[in-house]
Parts: C-alpha cells; sequence; structure tokens
C-alpha cells in the first residue's frame, strides 16, 4: 500500500508543466482537468446569460432587453448549460478523473481517443459561441421546428452544428468508459465490487452510445432542411413537425438521465464516506441505475401530450414514465438510510449530498405531476415545468456535481480548501436555489408560460423572489469559485485520505496521484465501501485526526 | 395600488376543478414524502453525528424490508396519478354533440377566432357560459399553443392539421389566453382574453358592434366553393346530379365512412378535407381518378379553408346520399 510520501514523489501535476504537455496529455487525470476549466468556463457564459433575464424578469415589463435579446439569452442558456455543462459534468470531469483510479487501472482503454473527445467538445462549443458572437440564436435549446427550421432568422444552423459536434464527444466518451469499465478492472475487483459511482457512470455511457447518434441523425435533418430546403419536419415543404419532437425527445429524454445517473454515483460515494458506512442496498442502488437508463429510452412521448400524438401512445408514456419514478425512489430512501446507525460527519460534500437528497426529491416527485396527463395538459410549458426541471438538473446534478468537485477536489489537486466558507456556500445554494425555483411551481400551477419576456402583473411578484434567490444562489456559487481557486495556488496541501474514505483511489494512490495512478497494481480483497477496513486509515491522515 | 397577492388559479369549469382535485392528490403525496425524508435527514444527521475521527460502524445486515415496501407504495401511489389522470384527460377528449363550434387560427403572433354567425375577433374569445364550445385550431406558419389557464385546458395548435379542444365553462369571468409553445420574437404578447359571459351577455355580444362585418364560416365557405369553381365538379344539392360530375358528391360526406382507391378505409373528417384541398392526390375516393382535381395550396388562406371545411360540413344529406353514391358508382 502506498503511504504518506506524496511530498517527495513527483505527481501527475508537477512531471511536466508546459502547455504542451497539458495540450497533448494522454493522462486522463489531465483530460478531466481540461474539462473541468472548459465547463466551468461554458457554465460562467450559461450563469450570465441566466442572470440577465433573470435580472430582467424582474418586472412583467420589458426593461433592460428587447424581446430578440431575451430570446436569445434563455437559448442560450438552455444550450451551454446543457450540452456544455450538465452532459460533461460529472462524465468527462470526475468520471475521466475517478474511472481509472477506481478501476485500478492505469488510464481508460483509449487514451488517445479521450484526448480527442475534449478537443471535438471544444470545437462544439466554439461553434456554439461563434454563433452566438454573430448574434445568437432564438429558438430554445429544444430547436422545434418549423421555427427553427423555417421561420427563425438567427444562427440556428451554427448553434446546431456546435450541439450535432458536440455529441461526437459524448459518444466517443461513451465508448471509451463502456470499454474500460469491462476490461479494465483490476484483480479482484468484481462486478458487485463496483464503487457505485462507476456503474452510473457504465449505465450513463450506454445511453451516450445508444441515444445520442439520434440527436445527431435529428439535428443534421434539421440543418439540411434549413440550409437546403428538404422538407422533413416542415408541412409546408411536405414534412411533419412532430416527427421533430419524437426524435428530439427520443435522445433528449434519455439525456435527462444522461444529466442525472453520474450525480446519483456522486451521491452514493459521499453518503457512504460521510456516514462511514455501506451503502443501503447497494444491488438494489446499482440495478436501479440500469432499469432507469432502460426504462428511460421509452418514456419520451410524455413530452408530447398537447402536441397532437395520438392519445393512446400519450396514456402508454404516461404509464412508463411512472415506472421510471419507482428506481428513483429506491434511491433516495437507500441514501437516507445509509445514514441510519452510521457516523454522520457534516463536511461540505456532505451538505451538498444532503442538498441534493432533498431538492432532487422534490424535482421527481413533481415529475410524477407532469406524468399524470389531465394534470400535464395544464401544466406543459409553464414555470412549473421550468421550476420542475431545474429542481432536477439544479437541484439535482449542479448540486451532485459540486458535491463531487468538493469531495475529490484535494485528490485532483492535492490541496485542502477552506471548510467554514465551503459550508457557508452549500447552505447559501441551497436557500438561494429553493427562493429562485419554490415560486415557479406556484406560477406554474398558476398559468404563467415559460419563455416569456413580458407577463401579466399576478406574476410580478413571484418573479421578484426568483430573481432575489437567483442572486443569492449566484453568490454562492461565485464563493465557491473565489475559495477553489485559492485552493489551487495556496490551500493547505492535502493528504492522502482527507476524508477517511474506502476507495482505491483513496487508499492505494497518493495525493496527488502520480502519472500512471499506482505505485504497484492494485489487488482487490475486500467488498466496495467496506469502512470496517482500518488500512482507509493512513498514519498521516490519522495524525491529522 | 390594488395589491393581490392570488396563489392559485381560478377554476371557471367542472373540468378545471376536477383537474384541482388530482393535483390536490399529487400535492399530499409530495407533502408526505418530501417532510418524511426531510425529518429522517435532520433525525439521523442529529442522532448520528460523528463525535470524533476514531467512530467506527460495524458492519450491518440489510433486510430486503426497505427496497420492498419502498418500491411497493410508491408503486400503488403512483398507479393512482396514472389512472385518475389518464381516465380524467380521456373522457375529457371528445366534445359533445351539441357543442357550439368556433375556429381559431393562431400566426405569428395572435389568434384569431371565428364565430359561427361570421363574428371575428383578435385575442378574444367570447363565450357562453353552460355550453360546451368546441374550438377548431389550426396554424398558418410555426406551431402555436392554446392555453387557457381558468379552463386547465392547452392544445398545440399546427400548419396543415387540425387540433380540437373543448370546455364548458360553468363561471361567468374572465382568463387569460395564452400561446404556450414557443412562436417567436413575440410569443409573450401572443396573449388575450377570454370572457366567459352569461347567454344573454353573449347574445348581446354577438349581435352588437361589428356584428355584421362578415358572414357566417358557413356563408362564406358557400360563396368560395362557388368562386374557386368546386362547384363545377362537386354535387353540392343545388346542381343537378349527373355522372358528368368528376368529383364525389359533398352532400352528407362529413362523417361518411369512405373507401379509397388503394383499399384503406376511412372516414371524412376535418384532415382528410383539409388535405384533399390542399394536396388531392393523396388519399381519392373510390372510384375517381387521380389527377383530375387541382391543389389548392397556397390560393386559399388557412381561414378561408376552414370555411370551405365548414360549409362541407354543413352539406347534411340524409337518404339523398346513398342514391347519389350509386350514381356516382354507376359513372
Amino acid at each position: 500500500m502506498a503511504t504518506a510520501t506524496a511530498e517527495h514523489h513527483e505527481n501527475y501535476l508537477t512531471e511536466l508543466k508546459t502547455i504542451k504537455s497539458w495540450l497533448l496529455t494522454l493522462d486522463h487525470k489531465r483530460v478531466g482537468l481540461l474539462y473541468l476549466f472548459s465547463i466551468v468556463f461554458f457554465f460562467l457564459i450559461g450563469g450570465t446569460a441566466a442572470a440577465l433575464f433573470r435580472l430582467d424578469l424582474a418586472t412583467a415589463e420589458a426593461d433592460v432587453l428587447s424581446h430578440e435579446t431575451y430570446n436569445k439569452l434563455f437559448t442560450m442558456h438552455g444550450v451551454v448549460m446543457i450540452f456544455f455543462f450538465l452532459v460533461p459534468s460529472v462524465p468527462a470531469v470526475l468520471g475521466n478523473f475517478l474511472l481509472p483510479l477506481m478501476l485500478g487501472a492505469k488510464d481508460v482503454a483509449f487514451p488517445r481517443l479521450n484526448l480527442a473527445s475534449w478537443y471535438i467538445f471544444m470545437i462544439g462549443g466554439t461553434f456554439t459561441l461563434v454563433a452566438v458572437l454573430m448574434g445568437g440564436v432564438d429558438t430554445g435549446w429544444t430547436f422545434y421546428t418549423p421555427y427553427s427550421s423555417t421561420y427563425a432568422n438567427t444562427n440556428v444552423i451554427m448553434a446546431a452544428l456546435g450541439v450535432f459536434i458536440t455529441g461526437f464527444s459524448s459518444i466517443l466518451t461513451g465508448v471509451n468508459f463502456v470499454v474500460t469499465v469491462h476490461k479494465m478492472r483490476c484483480p479482484g475487483l468484481t462486478w458487485f465490487r463496483l464503487p457505485l459511482f462507476v456503474w452510473s457512470l457504465y449505465a450513463t455511457s450506454l445511453i451516450m452510445v445508444l441515444g445520442t447518434p439520434v440527436l445527431a441523425i435529428t439535428i443534421f435533418l434539421l440543418i439540411l432542411e434549413r440550409g437546403l430546403g428538404i422538407g422533413v419536419f416542415d408541412p409546408k415543404l411536405g414534412g411533419d413537425p412532430v416527427l421533430f419532437q419524437h426524435m428530439f425527445w427520443f435522445y433528449s429524454h434519455p439525456a435527462v438521465y444522461i444529466m442525472i445517473l453520474p450525480g446519483f454515483g456522486v451521491i452514493s460515494d459521499v453518503m457512504a464516506c460521510f456516514s462511514r458506512k455501506r451503502v443501503y442496498g447497494y444491488e438494489f442502488v446499482a440495478m436501479s441505475s440500469m432499469a432507469i437508463a432502460v426504462i428511460g429510452f421509452f418514456v419520451w412521448g410524455h413530452h408530447m401530450f398537447v402536441s397532437s400524438q395520438s392519445i393512446y401512445a400519450g396514456m402508454v408514456f404516461s404509464f412508463l414514465t411512472f415506472l421510471v419514478g419507482i428506481p428513483t425512489a429506491i434511491k433516495i430512501f437507500n441514501w437516507t438510510a445509509t445514514m441510519f446507525r452510521g457516523s454522520v460527519w457534516l463536511e461540505a460534500p456532505m451538505l451538498y449530498a444532503l442538498g441534493f437528497i432533498g431538492l432532487f426529491l422534490i424535482g421527481g416527485l413533481t415529475g410524477l405531476y407532469l406524468s399524470t396527463m389531465a394534470l400535464d395538459v395544464h401544466l406543459h410549458d409553464t414555470y412549473f415545468v421550468v421550476a420542475h426541471f431545474h429542481y432536477v438538473m439544479v437541484g439535482g446534478m449542479m448540486m451532485a456535481w459540486l458535491c463531487g468537485v468538493h469531495f475529490w477536489w484535494p485528490k485532483m489537486t492535492g490541496r485542502l480548501y477552506s471548510a467554514y466558507w465551503s459550508k457557508m456556500s452549500a447552505i447559501l445554494v441551497f436557500a438561494g436555489f429553493n427562493f429562485t425555483f419554490f415560486p415557479q411551481f406556484i406560477m406554474g400551477y398558476m398559468g404563467m408560460p415559460r419563455r416569456y419576456h413580458i407577463y401579466p402583473k399576478e406574476f410580478e411578484v413571484f418573479h421578484q423572489m426568483s430573481t432575489l434567490g437567483a442572486s443569492i444562489m449566484g453568490l454562492g456559487l461565485l464563493m465557491a469559485l473565489c475559495y477553489f481557486t485559492h485552493s489551487w495556488f495556496r490551500g493547505e496541501k492535502a493528504t492522502q485520505n482527507p476524508w477517511y474514505a474506502f476507495g482505491l483511489e483513496w487508499t492505494h494512490t497518493q495525493t496527488p496521484p502520480i502519472t500512471h495512478n499506482f505505485e504497484e497494481d492494485p489487488v482487490v480483497t475486500r467488498e466496495a465501501y467496506d469502512y470496517e477496513d482500518e488500512s482507509i486509515y493512513t498514519n498521516e491522515d490519522k495524525a491529522r485526526a | 395600488m390594488n395589491f393581490s397577492f392570488p396563489t392559485f388559479p381560478e377554476a371557471q369549469s367542472k373540468y378545471a376543478e376536477q383537474v384541482d382535485w388530482l393535483y390536490a392528490y399529487l400535492n399530499a403525496v409530495t407533502f408526505f414524502f418530501t417532510i418524511l425524508v426531510t425529518v429522517l435527514i435532520v433525525v439521523f444527521v442529529t442522532k448520528y453525528k460523528r463525535k470524533s475521527q476514531d467512530d467506527r460502524v460495524p458492519w450491518q445486515h440489510e433486510g430486503k424490508w426497505l427496497e420492498i415496501t419502498g418500491s411497493v407504495i410508491p408503486f400503488f401511489l403512483a398507479m393512482v396519478m396514472f389512472f385518475w389522470g389518464a381516465k380524467l384527460h380521456f373522457n375529457n377528449r371528445i366534445a359533445p354533440e351539441d357543442a357550439m363550434e368556433i375556429l381559431v387560427t393562431g400566426k405569428q403572433w395572435m389568434w384569431k377566432v371565428q364565430h359561427p354567425n361570421g363574428k371575428r375577433e383578435i385575442n378574444e374569445l367570447h363565450v357562453p357560459v353552460n355550453q360546451p364550445i368546441k374550438l377548431t385550431m389550426t396554424s398558418e406558419d410555426v406551431i402555436h399553443s392554446f392555453y387557457i389557464p381558468n379552463l386547465r385546458i392547452k392544445q398545440d395548435v399546427l400548419f396543415g392539421r387540425y387540433t380540437r379542444v373543448w370546455f364548458e365553462a360553468d363561471k361567468v369571468g374572465n382568463s387569460h389566453l395564452f400561446c404556450a409553445e414557443f412562436c417567436g420574437t413575440e410569443h409573450s404578447a401572443m396573449v388575450g382574453t377570454v370572457y366567459i359571459m352569461s347567454e344573454s351577455d353573449y347574445q348581446a355580444w354577438l349581435t352588437g358592434e361589428g356584428a355584421m362585418a362578415g358572414d357566417s364560416p358557413v356563408e362564406a365557405g358557400e360563396k368560395l366553393f362557388s368562386s374557386l369553381g368546386c362547384i363545377g365538379c362537386h354535387h353540392n344539392g343545388t346542381q343537378p346530379e349527373t355522372p358528368a360530375l368528376q368529383g364525389p358528391s359533398l352532400v352528407g360526406a362529413f362523417g361518411r365512412e369512405e373507401e379509397m382507391n388503394n383499399g384503406e378505409k376511412l372516414i371524412v373528417d376535418e384532415d382528410y378535407l383539409l388535405e384533399s384541398i390542399v394536396n388531392p392526390n393523396a388519399k381519392i375516393v373510390k372510384p375517381y381518378r387521380e389527377n383530375i382535381m387541382p391543389t389548392f395550396k397556397g390560393q386559399v388562406t388557412e381561414t378561408q379553408l376552414m370555411q370551405l371545411i365548414e360549409y362541407i360540413k354543413s352539406l347534411k344529406g340524409g337518404e339523398q346520399t346513398a342514391e347519389q353514391k350509386t350514381g356516382a358508382a354507376g359513372s
């Protein structure tokens, strides 16, 4: 076992320091960091867009923005946050960094492909940013036809190309991870000894590989129709606009699970570590990820109850959607039960994990309203939907991503961050988030439609609460940016296993890890999350305690 | 300033109240589980708080009871939601026979409405209370969505096809009318008001200002039927029925089951009539021939199409239909 000798070893950050060594790196850990910096950049862009239109929505009239600018801003917010932040957030940053470490491997199965994924991601991102610089896009992130293919006067093709290209980065990462999990597990690491983070990445990768090509085809057809006038979706050209919705949601609903399953994995690992206990019902949690991945492919029509889709199809989609709720409920109960008779330590990652459970629970339960046909007819395309998916995507995935970054930051950078400020930030983000989005459930049921720049006066007070809450959340996030930046340069050096966590990345490699991860090839002899294992407490860590 | 703080939309129909009961059930389930999980988290965090980093937790035996109760109970609660929601939606999908039909056309960025007597309005909808109202809707351009929050109804509106929604309001008062599907720059200005009025007020409104402005949809459609030359080939009950007529009779055609040249059978509805006007060769009634009828695509507006269809719907034939059919088949 590697012990406390971190100070004297070169690690993956210090071994080579040139820019070239970063841009041509084949090290999964460095690729993970490249993704980290890239998606933080995109997150700031998406967040700025949100800040601008949230400010404008504080009053019922148009204040700062024109209709065109407002529409472009919410489109930019959606496209950037979904395709350039949420989808890659946990898989591409934490997944890349952790998967080989957790498997006891030297790298992912195809390191060059892994680097290529990042370049493809950046090219796609560049196209989207160019679309923004050229004047923006105003179709919404859903690109519904025939508005996007015929009527919009904005840079649809450029933005759509960005999404199209980025999709390939997802597919390649997915293929890489699936092969890595199958072929690169170290001796003794059987499937049911895998950390739940790996299970969730595996399920996510399958969706990426199977679903993303459909998005690519859909976007490609959209580009053909807009560029060459080939009638696929526009009824005036003989196409069918509802076909676009079917194809779009065939990817984009499973994509919701791409955006949440990896978060489940983070939460499982963190709940176990900070309860010092195996995740309750390990097999059920692992299998529920797979069940969600499979059923998630058959529920897309629940986005289309009022689209003129057949009512019988709608009923089948409604039923299947309720089925997805069951494995999700199982996860929530199991995470909560993990703390039962455990030893709960409330550090920043745990605060984020508990925040995740609360917010994702509300996000999941409000999903039931939207699966219920008669209720969805009223709620579809209102702020209720906006609130629901922000509870899942931001309250769920962004919180999970922050939870994971806080948890693995010491391992990634070799440095600690302020315990006080990180807890403050977790509390501010949680409170600010609820302040922002809870009022939106209420105004959604009152009928406030989404994507409205100006709106009737009676909704104003709710929008003001939202704007205020968003400011609080923004403050919490900026706080995190500050202490992480400080930690990167000046933070206290981290010990090998500062959280006393179980897992190869903590117990078998130094902090930060060496380029090839392990001094000697690990062999796993214990079940996952075996917190009775005394080897998780190194001498150095004990001294710190 | 009159400051009010409503947190719930008014329910102006029986259906809206039924939706609200369903909403109440889901709220109850949501509050129960949110409170349950929150309480458990708070209790566990305080009760099992780590005292020292030397605390150890022994490996614990896990039963299956949590997984079983945790999936069976939510499953039953969810199935109640599913059946309740699907049944309510399903039972209200088709308008009653005696519903009054109003035509709605969405376009960037307004709602155009036409009443049975020909009265038109824009971004407003006046309807009588306690009377089933059926809206037949189409779009001139992109997808819009017709949404009346106080009636809890919404339906997307598309170019090239007709979608329908119906309601029977039971409370006089106003409601918002929204476009719920993003439709471009002035999407948020594609809004209006629904005025639910007493029967007498509605009659007064109908016959009031601007009432004489136009023909009823049926009258307008009848004029189009002549001016566009439809009458040359399609029997409408005014000209003699001769085998020389090259198209099927339209008397009593609406709602009839017809066999197509390819053997397919279908009921003649608004969508079939629409398709036959803009794309006549798509489905042709047996035994008529292809490439006889020209397309009227681009020559008539969406509103005119609706008027033509309303006119065809008004051609009720009775027994004449059967005779006409035999006549045509013998030609």
